[in-house]
């Protein structure tokens, strides 16, 4: 009797500390509010805002209209046999977010919060943006609204992803270059929390993943979650049963959390985050925050950063522009240290291969970061048993990425 | 009583306001910044605010910002700073606050690093991105050490919130004079005497304005109602711009240690009340 009742209670932990944060936004030590004071008024409002919204049928009926006619949704799950084949006999199964409009699951995210922006009656709307791809489906969304859009990019990603700055202007949006610091995503954040300290009255700011301070993390994570419901429902459905594991790229988190959440509550599906090693977790150049970083806060909460020991925020580095971050979302840290989901990573040259792979067995050309988490799966499959079910979060298409590439493979074959 | 709040019931009596400097620690290196430290206590500074250089100031304007990367550039570390005040303690006591951001304290460690900046000789913190509901345990940190810790409202903070605010802060409040990052500007929200007023009626404690003030007509206006005023950004600019860029001297800033004692000097005299 005694250890029944024991059992029960540490799963109801469990289950609480997996459901949501405590009412402050915490994951554990994780998570919170560390911003200027004048920001908290604005963050009390857009989670009243929120909760609200969540509630209501009005606001739910509309997100799904637009995900469904305007974004594409559900994006097919699909059976990748040739690269499941060519891994040894396992059976993988792609999410297929890289077929949304734009391009990538970004988009989901960023149609949820800019009806609650219009729900909350502010005209203009700011983003920051690393690779572009946030930044691209910001402006898109905003375009559909009808309203404002300006996006922070730093000066090193608007010459690195000129091609996304174009598409951004092309949708109506002002681009934003930002000098301060490295010039890249972690600046832009900066420049774009003081442009909403400032304009706090009639802005809002999308964030673009699963980070920055309460209820962001949250919020993102509930807009992202589509994703894992509609897996979860489709495999399922194929296969009479969840998968074995979910692998799914980590920068932010955002792509990764919205497959994983879903399945939080599964036990017996292992989750597994792949961050960009870069040129090696051993150098400077690499984005395993939680693989190599320690807590810290950074814009607006605790999580696992890249820092040194004084807690300066160190540089990113990753071939794939959208993992280049040195921080993390808080409830990855939370789960990475209760253990429900694992984290590795995985280098530079790997992710190429990777990327090579599945255009050459399957005609599908992944976005880099998405390539992380398909570079993975040769390590993982070698300990799996043969028909083992793994499902992977094809995160983005990789048109943006093409061209960085062949300029690689070129300067080998040269 | 602690140095804080014996200045500010001298100056209460002496009917004028605090006049509170802020430098950023190690721009343009440790030798100057001391010295200039000096030379601001000596023209009449009240309090002085030491920033410590972070590489993400999220708070802060251009001006502070590029003094942070430069101060960064020195490789200056939270012991640099701790040494340099204990060598300023040795040759005044004019009370010494450090501002900074949280997450170098947090790496720190919370309670070593109150204790090593109270021996050191500091005698409060103002971190601007540690709220009131996060700011839990380094209050407590800081009390053990006999720190203070000023918190911040802003004009648009909650009147209910304010309250709270008020309650939880100690040496002073530090009312943030606009809804913006830190730089110095030519004009000042019409409704800062306004809100002002209110935080005052809201707080037992003294109340200093900052953000944005740069000349002395600003700190004379806002010295009929605030008890302290902060000028951050227009000091720091004059360091900036007076520095001899030849850096193989210590000390390099020696011209602009003479100018910002100038500025200071003009600044004070502002604060006397009529």
């Amino acid at each position: 009797m005694k250890i029944i009742k024991k059992i029960f209670t540490g799963e109801e932990k469990l289950k609480g500390s997996l459901s949501k944060p405590d009412s402050r936004g915490h994951f554990g030590i994780f998570g919170g509010r560390y911003v200027p004071e004048t920001l908290m008024p604005a963050l009390q409002e857009l989670e009243r805002a929120y909760k609200a919204a969540r509630r209501d049928s009005t606001f739910k009926r509309e997100l799904n209209g637009i995900l469904k006619d305007y974004v594409g949704r559900p994006t097919p799950l699909y059976e990748a046999r040739r690269l499941g084949e060519a891994l040894g006999g396992i059976r993988v199964f792609l999410k297929r977010e890289d077929l949304t409009h734009t391009g990538a699951h970004k988009i989901n995210n960023t149609i949820g919060q800019i009806i609650l922006a219009r729900r909350m009656g502010k005209t203009r709307i700011i983003a920051e943006t690393g690779a572009g791809q946030h930044g691209v489906a910001t402006a898109t969304a905003a375009s559909l609204m009808g309203l404002k859009c300006e996006v922070y990019m730093g000066r090193k990603d608007t010459v690195r992803q000129a091609m996304n700055v174009f598409r951004m202007e092309l949708t109506g949006a002002r681009v934003i270059p930002v000098d301060s610091g490295t010039m890249t995503l972690k600046d832009a954040i900066n420049e774009a929390i003081r442009d909403w300290v400032t304009n706090v009255a009639n802005t809002h700011y999308i964030i673009g993943s699963v980070v920055g301070p309460h209820p962001y993390p949250v919020m993102v994570r509930d807009f992202q979650s589509v994703i894992g419901r509609e897996a979860r429902a489709q495999i399922k459905r194929v296969t009479g049963r969840l998968p074995d594991v979910i692998v799914a790229c980590v920068g932010g988190g955002s792509n990764a959390m919205g497959i994983f959440y879903p399945f939080s509550r599964d036990e017996e599906v292992r989750l597994i985050g792949v961050e960009a090693a870069g040129e090696g977790i051993d150098t400077e150049h690499h984005s395993a925050t939680l693989t190599v970083g320690n807590p810290g806060v950074l814009h607006g909460t605790m999580s696992y950063l890249l820092q040194d020991k004084w807690g300066q925020i160190k540089g990113a580095h990753s071939v794939a522009p959208g993992l280049d971050y040195p921080g993390v979302g808080p409830e990855h840290s939370a789960f990475k240290d209760s253990g429900r989901a694992e984290y590795v990573a995985v280098d530079d040259e790997a992710a190429l291969k990777g990327f090579r792979l599945l255009s050459e067995t399957e005609g599908i050309i992944p976005a880099l970061e998405s390539a992380h988490a398909i570079a993975y799966l040769e390590s993982l499959a070698s300990r799996l048993k043969r028909g083992s079910i793994v499902l992977v979060n094809l995160s983005g298409r990789g048109d943006k990425d093409v061209e960085t590439v062949a300029e690689i493979f070129k300067g080998r074959t040269a | 009583m602690n140095r804080i709040d014996k200045m500010f019931s001298t100056l209460r009596r002496r009917n004028e306001a605090a006049l509170i400097p802020f430098v950023t620690t190690g721009d343009p290196d440790l030798p100057s910044t001391e010295a200039i430290c000096l030379e601001m206590a000596e023209k009449g500074a009240d309090l002085i605010e030491l920033g410590l250089p972070f590489s993400d100031p999220l708070a802060d304007g251009p001006t502070i910002q590029a003094a942070s990367q430069r101060a960064l550039k020195n490789n200056i570390t939270p012991l640099d700073l701790f040494e340099m005040v204990a060598r300023i303690r040795r040759k005044t006591g004019i009370p010494l606050v450090l501002m900074g951001y949280f997450n170098p304290v947090y790496r720190y460690g919370l309670e070593r690093f109150a204790r090593d900046a109270a021996e050191a000789g500091l005698d409060g913190t103002i971190i601007p991105d540690l709220p009131l509901e996060e700011a839990g345990s380094w209050i407590k940190a800081a009390k053990t050490a006999g720190l203070a810790n000023i918190l911040l409202v802003a004009p648009n903070t909650p009147e209910a919130r304010l309250e709270r605010i008020a309650k939880a802060t100690s040496g002073f409040l530090y009312y943030v004079s606009v809804t913006g990052i830190t730089g110095a500007r030519t004009t000042l929200p019409d409704n800062l005497a306004q809100g002002l007023q209110a935080a005052k009626r809201h707080c037992r404690k003294p109340v200093a304005v900052g953000f944005g003030i740069s000349r002395p007509d600003q700190v004379e206006m806002l010295s009929q109602v605030a008890d302290g005023i902060i000028v951050g950004s227009a000091i720091v600019r004059i360091i900036e711009e007076n520095t001899v860029s030849d850096g193989s001297i210590p000390g390099r800033a020696l011209e602009a240690k003479g100018k910002v004692g100038d500025f200071v000097k003009e600044l004070k005299s502002a604060t006397l009340r009529s």
